[in-house]
């Protein structure tokens, strides 16, 4: 029976989410290695949206937006930050029910709170991809982001993959009554060492705000830019017949990891302000460029759908 | 006679679709039942965030048997006709009759028999393709399906009533069968329930917590919130797009009032309103003694144990973070505003490109100033005023708060010249000189607003003619005929005698110059773009540059630069504007119920870039034309016209000497002359004053001696003297008429 009282600390709502998904029959996933904008890169989003394959997996993703950066001052605005994702493929019809059992689960009490479905549809440029969906409120609150993937990569969905993304942050600061994010508690409140967001995440915000915006080398970035883009392109140029193991191997996940590093890079020369409004367009159609080559890789692999027999 | 009920159930419809989707819902059953051969008595259609739902009432039971003869092709006609109507009948030869139809030969006769069909196996088809070819503005796929609906489409219901029940009608979209059954509200009323006629639906979906009427949730919205605002001694600021959206986000409204934290009171009130409802959705309230806006209305979706507490609370911290960001971009905006007199944010504008070939908005700025200044004494207003006023008037779109609400463009500039200290005609030129934006939107009156308002439409359209970046078609990207309609409203409805002409050659010149300011490497392309528009030779516009070109339209000292605005204003590129100009001006005008020919009319004449004289001189001939006299004058005047035109041609020559009086030989005509004498006389003045209602007053007096003249006078008399005197007399008629306007082009 799931636990129907309020969650006293962010990891605990982390906990409640990670065990109702398990309970839903998803594979619950760790974060992936990589620094990443928001958890629908995860390749277990992004590229297993792809292809005929079922699918269906649950995580936490940690999350960076450099130019969000606040230096651990603003109430509400991290550049380093949490996301939970969920991604089920096809799209179940119960995925609305099955998405409110999730903040049942997670406290929310429907006798006392407005659950609301309001229409946003969700575009990722850097993706090449887009879905229709709503972000779901909660008494006028924004706490999930809910959307049916219609492309990926500039391939149709088929089938469609029901998507939803928590804000952790920003949902328990609204279900633990906290008004300023360092102030929320991490783990148990009443632990010999309780320790609060802040305790965790303070300095560590501070850093990187500096590290973001003033003292990442340009120039560097740059060029790293420029050698995951090439190494991206090399990856998928090789043949995908292996000439050592004489297997059939395409490179989808190492080549999408240079286009993940790419994205990234771009968002860390963006909040560094060296690229100008008419580059910006430029730099994100290089983005999508390469998650558009590395989505065509993932399909012709196995995971993807490839079969020998259909080929 | 059955009735036929349908409920389409999904998971949330975007508001703003929903109205619409029930509209086409309606429209493609019933088209789709009339079409089948079913008649019906009246239909309604209704919409929530889940459900679109469509009532028919006395549906006929069956189609009619219908038998259809069609003629064909003549027997002995080439195989390519006879295939065709085979192809368009669907019959095969052999089941065409032969009929002898004596002179016209033996023609092939298809008789088409279409059996009657129960109206639910029509109801059905009809449905699913409706459903299959929903017009959405955007639909989607799910799970493994290939159906598109604009989000995963849940339950059909669909039955027909009649005396003895309700039935299903069978039909199945890609696994969705139909049914008769709902289900209530996602919360309060979660079960399914079976339906047996719209009665039914209609009241259980109110026991399970949906009304199915969206102006019944709109209405009770506003009657709740008003009520609850006016138990306070508050009023709601009446917003009905709002309304509308709000009443498509919940099936069973609840109106919360919250309120507002005291520091953001002092937040101008527009500021309060905007950011509550865009991001929030929410009512402004207001206090109708202070104008303030101090609390807000939320609408929830459910009833809850609270009374709506948890909601409430929820709803105004959310509120709470959405107005501390626009608090500090308020305080942070003035603090530029009054300590800097808002010249970072005009310093910023320098980087911000309006237009790749149009410079930056800094430059746009410095144009639109000049051009203020140079408009100013033509609309009393004070040129130093109205170039300061122009050189301000976009500082607040590099401001935080319209980077985050840019829809408070112009209003915040008010706020922000106040706050710099500004003079009150400045202040309120920042506000209005985006106005007029549409046909309904109000003009400006003010003398500083009216040029800034004027200067920055006519750089906006002088700039986009100069590189030929002009509206096509349905094509109008840079909204260009809505600035051309701005123009037009600012000069006529505050009289403005400035000619378009002239107005076009201080834009063109303005932008000519700031193109020619630009960098090396662009300058030389952009004097020869000039020389090719002007026709002139390059040489001739890089002696203009070099010199110290001022436009100063009211006193052109240099000879030269005289001789540049000559070339400008008999460019293409000016003429093209000006028609341009004209054709817009006819669809203004034809809203105000002046006939297309009656603007020719006076388009012809002289001045016609003038437009507060030529609508002056439409409005008159209107009116005139309006009166028995002056239609019939009209008539009089074609008459003289087309025989004078007649006889020129044959003769010649033309007839253009006076008349002389003692030649007329009888009555008519000696009346006539005296006539056109007398009009003449009140003519002549009331022209030169522009008065032209009295001069086509006393054109239309010519009426009556015309056509006594025309009764009674033969032009071509035999003697040639007396011939030619009668057609000087005509000439006469159409010196004068023709005066007032170019009545050739009148039609009828």
């Amino acid at each position: 029976m799931a636990d129907t009282t309020t969650p006293t600390s962010f990891q605990e709502i982390i906990l409640r989410l990670q065990s109702y998904w398990a309970a839903q029959g998803c594979a619950v996933m760790q974060p992936y290695d990589m620094e990443v904008g928001a958890g629908t890169f995860h390749p277990a989003t992004t590229l297993r949206s792809l292809g005929s394959n079922a699918w269906a997996a649950a995580y936490v993703q940690p999350s960076r937006r450099p130019t969000d950066g606040r230096y651990g001052e603003n109430p509400n605005r991290l550049q380093h930050y949490y996301q939970y994702q969920v991604l089920i493929k096809p799209s179940p019809p119960q995925m609305q029910d099955l998405y409110l059992g999730s903040l049942k689960a997670i406290g929310i009490d429907f006798t006392v709170h407005d659950i609301r479905f309001v229409e946003d549809d969700w575009e990722s440029p850097t993706l090449g991809a887009w879905g229709l969906g709503w972000e779901v409120w909660c008494d006028g609150m924004e706490v999930s982001q809910f959307t049916y993937f219609q492309q990926v990569g500039g391939h149709d969905c088929k089938p469609v993959s029901g998507e939803l993304t928590y804000g952790l942050e920003r949902l328990a600061m609204y279900i633990l009554g906290v008004d300023h994010v360092m102030d929320m508690p991490y783990n148990d409140p009443t632990a010999p060492i309780a320790l609060t967001y802040g305790d965790v995440f303070r300095q560590t915000e501070e850093e990187y705000s500096r590290w973001n915006f003033d003292v990442a080398d340009t120039d560097t970035l740059l060029q790293h830019f420029k050698d995951a883009e090439a190494e991206c392109q090399r990856i998928l140029a090789a043949p995908y017949d292996d000439p050592k193991t004489g297997k059939r191997i395409v490179m989808a996940h190492p080549a999408y990891d240079q286009a993940i590093k790419a994205s990234h890079l771009f968002n860390l020369l963006d909040a560094r302000g060296v690229i100008s409004v008419t580059e910006r367009q430029a730099y994100i159609g290089r983005v999508r460029a390469l998650s558009k080559a590395c989505a065509d890789a993932f399909v012709a692999s196995e995971a993807g759908g490839f079969t020998p027999e259909a080929a | 006679m059955p009735d036929l009920l349908i409920e389409l159930f999904s998971e949330e419809i975007p508001a703003r679709m929903q109205a619409r989707a029930a509209a086409d819902l309606k429209k493609l059953v019933t088209d789709g039942l009339v079409e089948a051969g079913l008649t019906y008595a009246s239909a309604g259609a209704f919409s929530t965030p889940r459900r679109l739902a469509l009532t028919v009432e006395d549906l006929t039971a069956d189609s009619k048997a219908v038998r259809e003869e069609r003629k064909g092709p003549r027997t002995d006609a080439p195989a390519k006709a006879l295939e065709g109507f085979l192809r368009s009948t669907g019959l095969s030869q052999d089941q065409l009759e032969r009929r002898d139809l004596g002179k016209k030969g033996e023609v092939f006769f298809a008789i088409i028999e279409k059996p009657g069909r129960p109206a639910a196996d029509i109801v059905a088809e009809v449905l699913e393709n409706a459903i299959r070819n929903f017009p959405w503005p955007k639909s989607m796929k799910w799970g493994s399906g290939s159906l598109k609906w604009v989000r995963p489409l849940h339950r059909i219901l669909c039955i027909l009533t009649d005396e003895a029940g309700a039935e299903i009608v069978p039909l199945d979209v890609d696994g969705i069968a139909s049914a008769d059954r709902t289900e209530g509200h996602r919360f309060l009323a979660p079960q399914d329930f079976a339906v047996t006629s719209f009665e039914d639906y209609s009241t259980k979906l109110k026991r399970a917590k949906v009304v199915l009427d969206a102006a019944e949730r709109a209405d009770h919205i506003w009657a709740d919130a008003t009520s609850q605002a006016f138990a306070q001694g508050l009023e709601i600021v009446e917003d009905k797009g709002l309304l509308a959206e709000v009443a498509g986000l919940v099936e069973w409204p609840v109106v919360l009032m919250g309120d507002i934290d005291e520091t953001f009171l002092g937040l101008p009130p527009e500021v309060l309103q905007t950011s509550m409802k865009e991001h929030q959705k929410f009512f402004s309230v207001r206090n109708p003694k202070t104008g303030r806006i101090e609390k807000f209305v939320t609408v929830a979706n459910v009833e809850t144990e609270d009374n709506g507490a948890t909601i409430l609370a929820g709803n105004q911290k959310v509120l709470f973070a959405r107005l501390s960001d626009a608090k500090f971009f308020w305080e942070n905006d003035l603090r530029i505003a009054k300590g800097e007199k808002m010249q970072p944010w005009l310093d910023a504008l320098d980087n911000v490109t309006f237009h790749n070939k149009l410079g930056s908005q800094k430059e746009r700025i410095d144009r639109i100033a000049a051009l203020a200044e140079e408009i100013a004494p033509f609309v009393d207003a004070n040129p130093k005023l109205a170039r300061q006023a122009a050189e301000v008037a976009k500082a607040d779109l590099s401001s935080e708060m319209i980077y985050e609400f840019p829809e408070l463009q112009g209003l915040m500039g008010r706020y922000y010249a106040e706050a710099a200290g500004l003079p009150a005609e400045v202040a309120n030129a920042a506000e209005e000189h985006y106005s007029p934006l549409g046909p309904s939107d109000d003009v400006p009156t003010t003398p500083v607003s009216v040029a800034v308002s004027l200067a920055d439409k006519i750089d906006t359209l002088t700039g986009f003619w100069w590189i030929d970046e002009k509206p096509t078609g349905s094509k109008d990207p840079f909204a260009l005929r809505r600035a051309t309609l701005g123009c037009i409203r600012l000069i006529v409805e505050n009289s403005v005698r400035f000619p378009i002409k002239n107005l076009a050659l201080v834009g063109f010149t303005e932008n000519m110059m700031s193109r020619l300011k630009e960098d090396n490497i662009r300058q030389s392309q952009n004097i020869a773009d000039a020389a090719a528009i002007l026709s002139v030779e390059k040489e001739e516009v890089e002696r203009l540059i070099q010199g110290e070109f001022r436009t100063a339209l009211t006193v052109p000292s240099d000879k030269a630069v005289i001789q540049f605005f000559e070339k400008v204003m008999d460019s293409s590129v000016s003429s093209d504007l000006l028609s341009f100009f004209h054709d817009r001006l006819k669809v203004f005008l034809k809203d105000k119920g002046i006939r297309h020919d009656v603007i020719d009319a006076c388009i012809a004449m002289e001045g016609n870039d003038d437009l507060t004289l030529l609508v002056k001189r439409a409005e008159a001939l209107s009116e005139t034309l309006k009166t028995e006299d002056g239609a019939n004058l009209i008539q009089g005047f074609k008459r003289a016209n087309n025989i004078l035109s007649k006889e020129e041609d044959k003769d010649g020559v033309s007839y253009e000497l006076d008349p002389k009086v003692e030649l007329a030989e009888t009555d008519e005509e000696k009346t006539l002359f005296t006539a056109l004498d007398t009009a003449e006389a009140k003519i002549t003045p009331a022209m030169e004053a522009e008065d032209f209602a009295t001069a086509m007053a006393a054109m239309a007096e010519l009426r009556a001696p015309i056509d006594a003249f025309f009764e009674a006078v033969k032009i071509n008399a035999d003697s040639q003297i007396v011939r030619r005197n009668r057609l000087c007399l005509l000439n006469r008629i159409r010196v004068i008429c023709g005066g007032v306007a170019d009545l050739t082009k009148l039609e009828g």
